[in-house]
């Protein structure tokens, strides 16, 4: 979904510290990176991703940012299956109960 | 005038904001040169055993499952010389509200945020404590800002964090996530000067005495169950709150168990490098928290740390990743307890140790944590493979973090790998005369230091002077 509504939950994204004003002690690697923050909240006008907006988060703050997700969820799992795990489980049966199965 | 926003700017605020935040006045516990009273700080600040448990069993905190371990057991003993192969016995913390021992942190902290009258806390984490506290924040009706380190440069995230940011707002916190990068702590002032909220540290008093409860708890049911006390208790350690806060309820308990500590050994990985975020497959309980913590407690987000582990650790030892994987996978289907697994760096430890003592001897693990989808084994598995990590069976010790996790080909070759405190012992010292600036001790500094140390005053001062301070 593409297009926001005034009131629906989305995540907006805004950069904290562009690249190259990073915290002095952080690697190399990092300093090369934009600071980014994401937060959730209610869209306070009518947009499409890539707009910067205004929220409201759970807490009532206001935020500004470009939105970048309508009605952000979850999406992480329990993974692809990882055969090893299932031969530690036969192998530790056989260890421990072997000689009764 | 408007305030400097800038990161320097409330970086020079820090202090301020804090003292506001926190509400103690950590300035009443200073001694004259480097040092502070952290006991009458711990005192003061924090509250009886019995006003904890009462404010912990009306907030479904504390009271969990002291449990025996007996095929676990079973296996360690077949790796253990005649005679030798402890009890194991396991504190299922995971029973808490908001599913670990962080709970207990939480609900003291939230009590006292409540108590003096602030709307709303805030935390900086990326862990079970952010649960913790949305859950105690919920019950208390208070407001809840979460700032996680989630993503790298590319919003990748390890689908631990993604399952803690999913968690806090389950219990309705505002969740705040970024990218890899200490900075975070700045933005945490930030917001903590915006809203006036309470700085719910994992390290203030009141988050170290919750934890006092939980090594109370297990030696009284130690002694219920067993008949005796424990021989040894082991920590999961990362910032040094667990180890502090346990040790500090068993001695209260009045026992005196060996305390020992166990870190994942990620040494080499830098935590604050965008690359190495995600080459990790523990975000927790590993030695980039553990190491840095112990040598110097007060890098903390408070003007004075109450985890402090050199006083109250015994023993440190490291284990790999794939080990605690395989503890895990046992930990569920040897004894029907799908938990972990950062939570379980500890029982690895332990079922390595329990090998080394006498069979009527007891360890004690002191905690689970909730398992659920990206909070497993088998989905942080897989993100470490799609990241190019190599997965295989092998030798444990020749795994290389960010570039393979070896898992063990057989259990017998589980180790906790001792480390030397001596050693950290010394760098706590070197960073007492670097971030002080000492170029002479007093005799309160002396004294302050062999506290921090539990080293004997000849130490102290052959330490202090090889970086040339006057002594």
């Amino acid at each position: 979904m593409n297009a926001a509504k005034k009131g629906d939950w989305v995540q907006i994204r805004n950069v904290v510290l562009p690249a190259g004003s990073r915290a002095p002690h952080v690697p190399d690697d990092t300093q090369r990176c934009d600071l980014v923050m994401w937060v959730k909240g209610a869209i306070q006008s009518d947009a499409q991703v890539g707009d910067t907006v205004e929220v409201v988060t759970m807490t009532g703050r206001r935020e500004t940012g470009v939105l970048c997700e309508v009605n952000p969820g979850y999406t992480h799992t329990y993974g692809q299956f990882v055969p090893e795990l299932h031969q530690i489980q036969t192998q530790l049966r056989q260890l421990v109960f072997g000689g009764e199965q | 005038m408007a305030k400097d926003m800038s990161y320097e700017g409330l970086n020079a605020r820090k202090t301020e904001i804090m003292q506001a935040a926190i509400g103690v006045d950590y300035n009443a516990f200073e001694l004259p040169g480097i040092g502070f009273d952290y006991e009458r700080m711990m005192r003061e600040a924090g509250y009886p055993m019995e006003k904890m448990r009462e404010i912990q069993r009306s907030h479904a905190v504390g009271d969990t499952p002291l449990i025996e371990l007996r095929n676990l057991t079973r296996l360690a003993r077949r790796y253990a010389p005649a005679g030798k192969g402890a009890r194991i016995f396991l504190k299922d913390e995971a029973c808490n509200i908001s599913g670990s021992f962080k709970a207990r942190r939480a609900s003291i902290s939230l009590y006292q945020a409540k108590e003096k009258g602030y709307k709303g806390v805030i935390c900086a984490t990326s862990g079970n404590y952010g649960a913790a506290v949305a859950a105690q924040a919920a019950l208390y009706g208070l407001k809840c800002i979460v700032v996680q380190e989630c993503y790298d440069s590319r919003k990748v995230g390890q689908p631990e964090i993604l399952e803690k940011q999913r968690i806090c707002e389950a219990f309705g916190a505002e969740v705040v996530q970024l990218t890899v990068g200490p900075e975070l702590f700045t933005t945490t002032l930030k917001l903590l000067e915006e809203t006036g909220y309470f700085n719910a540290s994992l390290y203030t008093p009141f988050g170290i005495a919750g934890i006092e409860t939980l090594g109370y708890e297990l030696v009284e049911q130690c002694r219920q169950i067993a008949g005796r006390d424990p021989d040894a208790v082991v920590c999961t350690n990362a910032g040094g709150g667990n180890i502090t806060g346990t040790c500090r309820g068993v001695r209260k308990a009045g026992c005196g168990a060996r305390m020992i500590g166990a870190s994942i050994d990620l040494r080499g990985l830098h935590m604050a490098s965008d690359h190495d975020f995600n080459r990790k497959s523990f975000t927790t309980g590993h030695t980039g928290f553990g190491m840095p913590f112990m040598t110097w407690p007060d890098r903390s987000d408070c003007p004075r740390n109450a985890a402090r582990v050199l006083r109250h650790m015994d023993a440190f030892y490291l284990v790999k990743q794939g080990e605690t994987f395989y503890i895990t996978e046992a930990l569920a289907c040897l004894e029907g307890y799908e938990r972990g697994p950062a939570g379980n760096t500890s029982l690895t430890a332990a079922f390595s140790l329990a090998q080394q003592m006498d069979r009527d001897q007891i360890i004690v693990v002191q905690e689970t944590e909730y398992t659920g989808a990206g909070k497993h084994p088998m989905a942080q598995l897989s993100f470490a493979r799609q990241s190019g990590i190599d997965i295989r069976f092998g030798n444990p010790d020749g795994d290389r973090p960010g570039e393979s996790i070896i898992l063990p080909e057989d259990p017998g070759q589980i180790r906790a790998r001792p480390y030397d405190l001596d050693a950290c012992r010394r760098s706590y010292v070197k960073n007492c005369v670097n971030n002080y600036h000492m170029t002479a001790a007093s005799e309160e500094d002396i004294q302050f230091i062999m506290d921090e140390t539990r080293e004997d005053r000849s130490f102290v001062t052959e330490e202090l002077r090889k970086h040339g301070v006057a002594v």
